[in-house]
């Protein structure tokens, strides 16, 4: 089976960009606090310059004898530096005129009168943020313009900013964090139907093609919808190679059935040595290719339910019993007997059509690379982890060749000729035992003969 | 032996039917079922080959119903299909063997035996001449009561010749008996089992005689 071309997963894509969102979001939401926090408390410090500046500007007078007077309200400027270690400062004008206070302190000039203008500045060395007002005051012989400035440094309200900062990072991080597992969990609660149909489609047998009943969610239906159809077709077209393997084998072998017997009856009646040796290979040509036929569609048989393998729980022993009494008929024809030593006596795990197939094969070769009146020995022994039937006879053994090449497909020995077979048999038996994770060896015994091992592993 | 065969092609049939009147068999053919359970229920048969597609019905149905009708008869039943599977659910059915098609005859007749062996239903085929007693099922050969070892080709070919006494078999006959067609034999492996044969039988009153240019016989003294 060839492995599918996998790029990319949606639960990672998923998980990627539910996580990228929640990242973005996080730094907004840190930003927006940060600035909302930063507008709320310089709005705040702006209302309490604010207040400080009118309170002074309320306190101005003039007196009976037209000179302007401004007592500094105690409370104008302690509100501003008592809370914190603040340092608070003050400008007054009139007209362009400084009258009293920090002559250097930056300020705005409000133009319009009775509005309060802020700004930001730096002096002495610190930030500071400074509220204007003015009023219009008549002094005895003209109109003039009374500016109060007042000024706080940003100290305590940078310490705020940072602590708000901080707390915004918190939050920040923990909606990411929070967010990022939700993702995941989406993610997976996303992709979880496909993993449904995905168990539900695997763990069915190699002939249940019947469509996916199960619920699936609206999205998936176009997908579950095309698979169904193709199991369909799939069903009916492997039910029809089935039926036509069948039908072709049954079609073929009741007339070979017919040639081979007539020629039977032929040969029995013949007299003249040339008919017998022609009617002989006629005989043997429809052996052969009988066999081949059978060895053909046991293959496929084979290579059909290797792909996905029938697991019960078999003993070897009977099963290697049950093989021998089917092939002990045709051994006698030769006069070969078939005898079995050893056991075993834990358990394989397997497909029981196959393993008998595999050892029937392995016998059959036996029986038939044996010569007459010889023995072919059946052991079984196993170790810690695996259980082997071993083959014995005292054939011509494999021959030149070597032996490893010889379970190749229609691979046979250079010294097989007039025994018919198509060599396909060690070919089934070895895909069946590399089907259930064993192997097979062959290799020539030494006084003369071959030897087939079948090596399964034992259930643990 | 007295043969049932069901099969429903009648040329597939009657070529079995001669083939194995060739060898003395006795052979009843029913072309379906139904002919199938009447045959069987008026003759007590030694052996039923069974093709298992039939028109009237699958053969696996008439392997159940003679399994439940408490017959002892052998069944080996005859498939033109060879996946393992199918075998596997033969047996299972109740069939004491079974063969793939086309039939080898020789291959037939060795698990005929095996089968009847299996069944143990031999005692009626006891032959006696003189000292010698002989059981082609169980395989056992007693001259004065001592038992002779025979193998499997020995036992076939006293068989044949101790089954028609004083008849005259070629040595292509015998071939053509004993040995099945996937390996070259010479003629001349016969002499070695007549040879064989003839050490084995010292002292029984029979005797296997060559007929020169013509074959052997065996005689009873």
């Amino acid at each position: 089976m060839t492995a599918p071309n996998v790029q990319g997963s949606i639960r990672r894509r998923l998980t990627i960009l539910l996580t990228l969102g929640a990242a973005g979001l996080a730094v907004v939401v840190f930003f927006l606090i940060q600035s909302v926090a930063r507008e709320i408390a310089q709005s705040s410090q702006d209302n309490i310059l604010s207040a400080s500046a009118i309170s002074i500007i309320d306190s101005a007078r003039i007196d009976t004898d037209g000179e302007l007077s401004i007592d500094l309200p105690y409370s104008s400027l302690s509100m501003l530096d008592s809370v914190t270690d603040e340092r608070a400062f003050y400008a007054i004008d009139l007209d362009e005129d400084f009258l009293t206070g920090y002559e250097m302190m930056p300020r705005p000039r409000p133009s319009v009168e009775n509005s309060t203008t802020y700004t930001s500045a730096t002096f002495l060395g610190s930030e500071i943020r400074v509220a204007s007002v003015n009023r219009t005051i008549s002094m005895d012989d003209r109109i003039a313009i009374l500016t109060v400035s007042v000024a706080q440094t940003l100290n305590g309200l940078e310490q705020t900013l940072a602590q708000i900062r901080s707390g915004a990072l918190t939050l920040g991080i923990g909606f990411f964090l929070v967010t990022a597992g939700l993702a995941l969990v989406i993610a997976r609660t996303a992709i979880l139907p496909l993993r449904r149909l995905t168990e539900s489609v695997s763990r069915r047998g190699p002939k249940d093609l019947r469509p996916v009943a199960a619920p699936v969610p609206l999205e998936m239906e176009p997908l579950v919808s095309s698979l169904n159809s193709l199991m369909q077709r799939l069903d009916t077209s492997l039910s029809r190679s089935e039926d036509f393997i069948a039908e072709a084998a049954h079609r073929l072998r009741t007339p070979l059935a017919i040639v081979r017997t007539r020629a039977d009856v032929v040969l029995r009646r013949s007299e003249t040595p040339q008919n017998r040796e022609a009617v002989q290979d006629i005989i043997r040509a429809i052996d052969e290719s009988s066999r081949a036929a059978g060895q053909l569609l046991d293959h496929a048989m084979v290579t059909f339910r290797a792909d996905d393998l029938t697991r019960e729980s078999l003993d070897l022993k009977t099963l290697a019993i049950d093989a021998i009494e089917r092939i002990r008929p045709i051994a006698e024809m030769r006069d070969i007997d078939l005898r079995m030593d050893g056991g075993i006596d834990r358990n394989i795990s397997g497909d029981q059509i196959l393993i008998l197939n595999a050892l029937h094969n392995v016998l059959d070769n036996a029986v038939k690379y044996s010569s007459p009146e010889s023995l072919i020995t059946v052991s079984l022994s196993q170790d810690g982890t695996s259980a082997s039937v071993s083959v014995s006879d005292q054939g011509q053994g494999f021959g030149k060749d070597v032996p490893t090449l010889m379970a190749k497909r229609f691979k046979r020995g250079d010294n097989t000729q007039n025994i018919v077979g198509s060599g396909l048999g060690l070919t089934i038996a070895r895909d069946v035992v590399t089907a259930h994770g064993g192997t097979l060896t062959i290799e020539n015994i030494k006084e003369g003969g071959a030897c087939v091992s079948l090596f399964w592993p034992l259930q643990p | 032996m007295r043969f049932l065969l069901i099969e429903d092609n009648t040329n597939l049939a009657q070529a079995v039917v001669e083939r194995l009147s060739l060898d003395g068999h006795v052979v009843d053919h029913a072309v379906n079922l139904s002919d199938g359970h009447a045959f069987c229920a008026t003759t007590d048969y030694d052996m039923i080959l069974l093709d298992i597609m039939l028109p009237d019905g699958d053969g696996r149905a008439f392997l159940k119903h003679h399994r439940a009708s408490q017959s002892k008869t052998p069944v080996i039943a005859i498939t033109a299909r060879s996946e393992v599977s199918d075998r596997v659910s033969i047996l299972d059915l109740g069939a004491d063997d079974y063969m793939v098609k086309p039939i080898d005859f020789a291959e037939l007749e060795a698990r005929c035996r095996a089968v009847l062996r299996r069944n143990g239903g031999g005692a009626q085929n006891l032959i006696q001449h003189g000292n010698c007693r002989f059981d082609p099922l169980a395989g056992t050969l007693y001259i004065d009561d001592t038992s002779i070892p025979l193998r499997a080709r020995e036992l076939r070919l006293f068989e044949l010749l101790i089954n028609a006494p004083n008849q005259i078999f070629s040595k292509s006959q015998l071939v053509d008996r004993l040995f099945s067609y996937d390996a070259d034999v010479s003629e001349n492996a016969i002499e070695v089992y007549i040879g064989r044969l003839r050490k084995h039988l010292e002292g029984a009153k029979i005797v296997i005689r060559t007929v020169r240019g013509l074959g052997y016989k065996l005689e009873l003294l």
